[in-house]
C-alpha cells in the first residue's frame, strides 16, 4: 500500500458534482469524511465506493474529504481518481486500476 | 290590523311585534349605523365569541405572500386561545412561524392541502400530538359539507372590500385572482370575519364574497406581499429536460384522441406544466383546434389562450400569476368558480366532472402508478395534495409529467413513499426516458406507439431509474403517525410516520 | 447508412451536461476535452469522460470525443483514455493537412493495439482553417477511418480576417468545399455549431440553409435545438409516400423474381432505391410510421 505526496482536490460544488479533498495521514488507514445530499439514501454506498476506488489504487494512509451534490457513482470515481492522480503527479497513468 | 286572536291556537307562529311595540325607532340624526367594521383584529375575534377547542379556517390565494393567517394566529395567541383546530386550504413556507403556536398549545389539529418548508419538517419529526389531515381542494369542501370539518371562524384575507363586506380578489395592491377556496369557508363557516387592507364605497359589486356572508371586518396595514403571490409561476423554462417532458406531453395529449374541437384542459403550474401548455397551443393553431374550457389554477399562459381565442372560457378556482389575477377582472370569459364547483367529489356539478385532459406533475411515481406529491426522498413533508386526485380521477386523460431521475434521487419508485393519488386513476406516465401507459388503457397505449411516442413498461422505467442512482436506502420512520391522507370523499388513503 | 443529423457538444468538465445529454437522444453525443475545458480542468475532465463513455447510459448512443491536439502534452492522454473507453470517434481538432489525420491515424492504431481492441476507432476531421478549407479534397479521402469532416467555423472565420454574420455569406465557399470534398469521398458533412441559443429563428433558418446545400448534420450546442434540427431534416409526407411506393415496387420484383424495378412503367434504379431506404430510416428517427422520435 502506498501512500499520497501531497494534499490535492478535484471536483465541485455544483449540483450533480463532488467535491473532494485528500491528504496523506500517518497512520495506515483510509479516513473517509462524507457529506452529502443524499445521505439517507446512499450515503453508505458512496463510502464503500470511496474506499473500493482507493484500494483499487493501492493507496492507503489517505485521508479523504467528501462534499456530494447528489454525483452519480462513476462522477465520485472520477473526481477520487482525478485527486489521487494529482497528488501524485502521476505522468504514468495505470488505466487497469481506474 | 290583526288581532292576536286571529292566530290560531296551537299554531307556532308568532305575530309580528313590528305593529304591536314600538321597537323601530328610525335614528334620523346622521349617527353612523352599528357597523360591521372592527377596530382591530382582537375586536373580531371577541365579537366573534372565539372559544378554546374551536376550529379556525383561512385560505390559500395570496400563497407564499401571504399575511393574513401569521398576524390572526399572534393575535389569537396573545388573546390566550388553546387547543383550536387551523383549518387553512393550504400552507407555504411563510406560515413557518406556526410552530410556535403549536409548540405553546395554541394549535393542537391542522387540516391542510400542503405542508412545507420548517413547519413541514418540524411536523414530519412529531411536532403535533394528533396527526395532520391532509386533503385535497375537492376533499376539503367534502369534509367541510359533511360535518367533519366545522369551521367556528373564518379569517378571510381579501385585497379590496366594501364597508358591509362585499370582496372581490382581482383588484388591488394585493390582487390576487380567484377567491375560490375562500367562498366555501365564506358560506359555511359560523361567523366571518373578513380581513382586508382596502376599503371601497358600498356598494361594490360584482363581488366574489357577499355581504350576507360576512360578519366582521377588519382592516389592516397588508393581507399580502404582492411580489410572492404569483412568484415564479409563469416564467417560460429554457431547461432542456423540462422542455423535451414539455414537448413529449404535448404530444400524447395531440395523439391522445381527446385533442378535437371543444376539448378541456387543466394544467399546473413549473416548468414542464406550463411549456406543455405552450406546445399544445402551437399545435391547436397548426390543427385550427379551440379549446371550450381550461380549467383549474389558471396561469398567464392560459390567459394569453383565452385572449387569442384558443381558449372559450376560463373556468378559475386559483389565478397562479399577476396575469391571471388582473385577467378575471378584465375578461368576461374569465370566470371565478369555488372550489365546491372546481372538485368536490360530492358536489352537484364539480367542472372537473367536465374536464377532458389534465396534466400532472409528481414528486415519485411507482410501479403501480400510484402518485406522491407530498413527502420528499427522505419522508418529510414538503409538498401539497391540491387537487392532484381530484383531477386524475375525474379527468378523461390523467397525464403525470415527471423527469426519471432529479439528480441522484429517483423520481420512479418501487413504491411511493406516500399515495396522494391512486394509480388506478392515472393514466400515462411521462418522463424523459418513455412514457409508461397504465396497463389499463390498451387502446391508448396502442394509438401513442403508433404516434411514434416512445412507450415502455413503467417496470422498465424503474429498472433504468435504479440503474443510474442505485438501489436507495428505505427511510427509516417511527411507529408515531404525523399526517393522515384523507382521500377526496374523506376515506383514509395513507399515512405518514414520523421520521425515526 | 447511420443517421448524424445532430452531434451535441457536452463540455468535459460540466458534470451536470455530461450525466444528461444521453437523455436528449442526439445522433452523436460529442464529448470536449479541448476548447471548452480549463487548462487546470483538462485531467478530470479526461476522466469523467473515460467513466462516462463506459457508463450503461451511453452504450446504445454513438459516441465521439474531440481531443487536444497531439502536438499538446494532454493529445495522447486523451486518446490512452477514451480509446480504452471505446469511444466511437475520435475528432481531430484543427485539420489543416493530410499529415494530420495521418498521424492521429498513426497513434489510435497504436493504442489499439496495445490494449488489444477489435474495435476500429473512427475519425472526423474538423476543419478550421484556409488550409484545411484548400486541403479538404485530399483529407476528406485519406483513411478509410475517416467518417465525415465537419466544419469548425469560430476559428476558420478569424483565419480568413472576418467574421460571422446572420446572412453567412462568409463562410459560403467552405461550406461549399467541405461538402463537395464529402461527399467525393463518400463520407458525412458536418456544418458548424450555431452559437446564439436564444436565437431559435435564426437557427432555423441556418439548419434549413444547410440540409438544402445537402449536409448530412450539424454540430450543436444546446440539447434544446436537437428536436428543432430533427423536425427540419424529417422528409416530407410526399417524400415517405415516394419512398413506400419505391421499397414496394422493388419487394415485388424481388418476389416475382423480376431483375427489374419499375413503377407506372418507369424503370428505378438501385441508387433512387437506396435513397427511397434511407427516406424511411430518417422518416422513423423522425417519429413518422411508427418509430420512435
Amino acid at each position: 500500500m502506498n501512500k499520497i505526496k501531497k494534499r490535492a482536490y478535484a471536483g465541485t460544488l455544483e449540483s450533480s458534482d463532488a467535491f473532494i479533498e485528500i491528504e496523506p495521514i500517518e497512520e495506515d488507514e483510509i479516513r473517509i469524511e462524507l457529506q452529502s445530499s443524499v445521505e439517507e439514501m446512499y450515503g453508505d454506498d458512496i463510502r464503500d465506493l470511496i474506499a473500493k476506488v482507493i484500494k483499487e489504487m493501492d493507496i492507503s494512509y489517505i485521508s479523504v474529504r467528501v462534499q456530494d451534490k447528489g454525483a452519480l457513482d462513476y462522477v465520485i470515481k472520477a473526481r477520487l481518481q482525478a485527486a489521487i492522480l494529482r497528488a501524485n503527479d502521476d505522468k504514468k497513468i495505470k488505466w487497469d486500476k481506474l | 290590523m290583526i288581532n292576536s286572536n286571529d292566530i290560531k291556537n296551537g299554531s307556532k307562529l308568532t305575530p309580528s311585534k313590528a305593529n304591536f311595540f314600538a321597537a323601530f325607532q328610525k335614528d334620523h340624526s346622521g349617527k353612523e349605523r352599528s357597523s360591521k367594521i372592527c377596530q382591530n383584529i382582537e375586536e373580531s375575534i371577541k365579537r366573534s365569541g372565539l372559544k378554546d377547542g374551536m376550529t379556525i379556517s383561512f385560505h390559500h390565494a395570496f400563497r407564499g405572500g401571504d399575511k393574513v393567517l401569521n398576524i390572526v394566529m399572534d393575535v389569537i395567541a396573545k388573546m390566550g386561545f388553546k387547543d383550536l383546530t387551523l383549518a387553512s386550504s393550504s400552507l407555504a413556507s411563510v406560515h413557518d412561524p406556526l410552530i410556535e403556536h403549536i409548540k405553546n398549545g395554541v394549535v393542537t389539529q391542522i387540516y391542510t392541502s400542503g405542508l412545507r418548508s420548517k413547519l413541514g419538517e418540524a411536523i414530519s419529526n412529531g411536532l403535533m400530538e394528533k396527526p395532520v389531515q391532509i386533503h385535497s381542494h375537492g376533499g376539503r369542501v367534502h369534509l367541510v359539507k359533511s360535518g367533519e370539518l366545522n369551521i367556528d371562524v373564518a379569517f378571510i384575507g381579501v385585497p379590496i372590500i366594501d364597508r358591509f363586506g362585499n370582496a372581490t380578489g382581482y383588484k388591488g395592491r394585493s390582487k390576487c385572482g380567484s377567491l375560490g377556496y375562500a367562498m366555501t369557508d365564506a358560506r359555511y363557516a359560523k361567523y366571518v370575519i373578513a380581513i382586508s387592507e382596502s376599503l371601497e364605497d358600498y356598494p361594490s359589486f360584482p363581488a366574489s364574497i357577499t355581504q350576507d356572508q360576512v360578519d366582521a371586518i377588519v382592516l389592516v396595514d397588508e393581507v399580502g406581499d404582492p411580489g410572492k403571490i404569483g412568484e415564479g409561476a409563469t416564467r417560460m423554462t429554457s431547461n432542456p429536460k423540462e422542455l423535451l417532458l414539455a414537448r413529449r406531453a404535448a404530444k400524447v395529449i395531440v395523439n391522445s384522441g381527446l385533442f378535437k374541437n371543444g376539448y378541456s384542459l387543466q394544467t399546473g403550474t413549473g416548468g414542464a406544466s406550463l411549456a406543455t401548455t405552450i406546445f399544445l397551443s402551437e399545435k391547436m393553431e397548426e390543427e385550427n383546434i379551440t379549446a371550450s374550457f381550461g380549467l383549474g389554477g389558471i396561469t398567464g399562459t392560459m390567459v394569453y389562450m383565452l385572449k387569442r381565442g384558443q381558449i372559450k372560457t376560463l373556468l378559475d378556482v386559483q389565478s397562479f400569476d399577476e396575469f391571471a389575477a388582473k385577467s378575471l377582472g378584465e375578461n368576461p370569459n374569465h370566470i371565478e368558480i369555488s372550489a365546491n364547483q372546481y372538485a368536490n367529489p360530492s358536489s352537484k356539478g364539480s367542472a372537473i366532472k367536465q374536464l377532458d385532459v389534465v396534466v400532472l406533475s409528481a414528486l415519485e411515481i411507482d410501479v403501480d402508478f400510484n402518485v406522491n406529491v407530498l413527502t420528499g426522498s427522505k419522508g418529510i413533508l414538503r409538498g401539497a395534495s391540491g387537487g392532484h386526485c381530484d383531477t386524475a380521477a375525474e379527468a378523461k386523460l390523467s397525464i403525470i409529467v415527471a423527469p426519471l431521475t432529479r439528480g441522484r434521487i429517483p423520481t420512479i419508485v418501487e413504491r411511493v413513499n406516500t399515495i396522494i393519488t391512486p394509480g388506478n386513476t392515472v393514466d400515462v406516465v411521462v418522463t424523459d426516458q418513455g412514457v409508461a401507459v397504465n396497463p389499463k388503457n390498451i387502446q391508448l397505449k396502442q394509438r401513442l406507439k403508433k404516434a411514434g411516442i416512445t412507450v415502455v413498461e413503467i417496470e422498465d422505467l424503474y429498472a433504468k431509474a435504479i440503474r443510474i442512482c442505485g438501489k436507495p436506502k428505505p427511510i427509516k420512520y417511527s411507529d408515531k403517525v404525523v399526517a393522515t391522507i384523507r382521500y377526496r370523499d374523506g376515506s383514509i388513503l395513507d399515512v405518514v410516520k414520523a421520521l425515526a | 447508412m447511420k443517421l448524424r443529423r445532430s452531434m451535441l457538444f457536452v463540455p468535459g468538465s460540466n458534470t451536470s451536461m455530461v450525466c444528461n445529454a444521453f437523455v436528449y437522444r442526439p445522433d452523436t453525443v460529442m464529448f470536449d476535452l479541448e476548447d471548452s475545458v480549463a487548462i487546470e480542468e483538462k485531467d478530470s475532465a479526461r476522466l469523467m469522460v473515460y467513466h462516462a463513455l463506459q457508463h450503461f447510459t451511453y452504450e446504445d448512443i454513438e459516441t465521439a470525443v474531440r481531443v487536444n491536439p497531439l502536438h499538446s502534452i494532454y493529445g495522447l492522454l486523451d486518446l490512452e483514455a477514451v480509446i480504452r473507453a471505446g469511444v466511437d470517434i475520435i475528432r481531430l481538432p484543427k485539420t489543416d493537412t493530410v499529415e494530420d489525420v495521418l498521424q492521429m491515424q498513426e497513434v489510435i492504431e497504436k493504442i489499439e493495439f496495445k490494449i488489444g481492441t477489435d474495435k476500429r476507432t473512427k475519425l472526423l476531421a474538423a476543419i478550421e482553417s484556409a488550409q484545411g478549407v484548400v486541403n479538404a479534397v485530399d483529407i476528406a479521402r485519406c483513411s478509410d477511418r475517416l467518417m465525415g469532416i465537419a466544419l469548425g467555423a469560430e476559428d476558420f472565420v478569424r483565419d480568413l480576417h472576418t467574421q460571422r454574420t446572420k446572412a453567412g455569406s462568409e463562410l459560403m465557399v467552405a461550406r461549399a468545399q467541405i461538402l463537395l470534398a464529402a461527399r467525393a469521398a463518400k463520407i458525412h458533412a458536418f456544418d458548424s455549431v450555431f452559437s446564439d441559443v436564444r436565437d431559435k429563428e435564426g437557427f432555423v433558418k441556418e439548419a434549413n440553409y444547410i440540409k438544402d446545400l445537402g449536409f448530412d448534420g450539424k454540430s450543436l450546442i444546446n440539447p434544446n435545438q436537437i428536436s428543432v434540427l430533427h423536425k427540419i431534416f424529417a422528409p416530407s409526407g410526399d417524400d415517405v409516400e415516394w419512398a413506400l411506393d419505391v421499397i414496394e415496387a422493388s419487394d415485388n420484383a424481388k418476389e416475382k423474381g423480376l431483375g427489374v424495378v419499375s413503377i407506372d412503367g418507369k424503370m428505378v434504379d438501385a441508387p433512387v432505391i437506396a435513397r427511397a431506404q434511407w427516406t424511411l430510416e430518417l422518416a422513423k428517427a423522425s417519429g413518422m410510421l411508427g418509430g420512435d422520435e
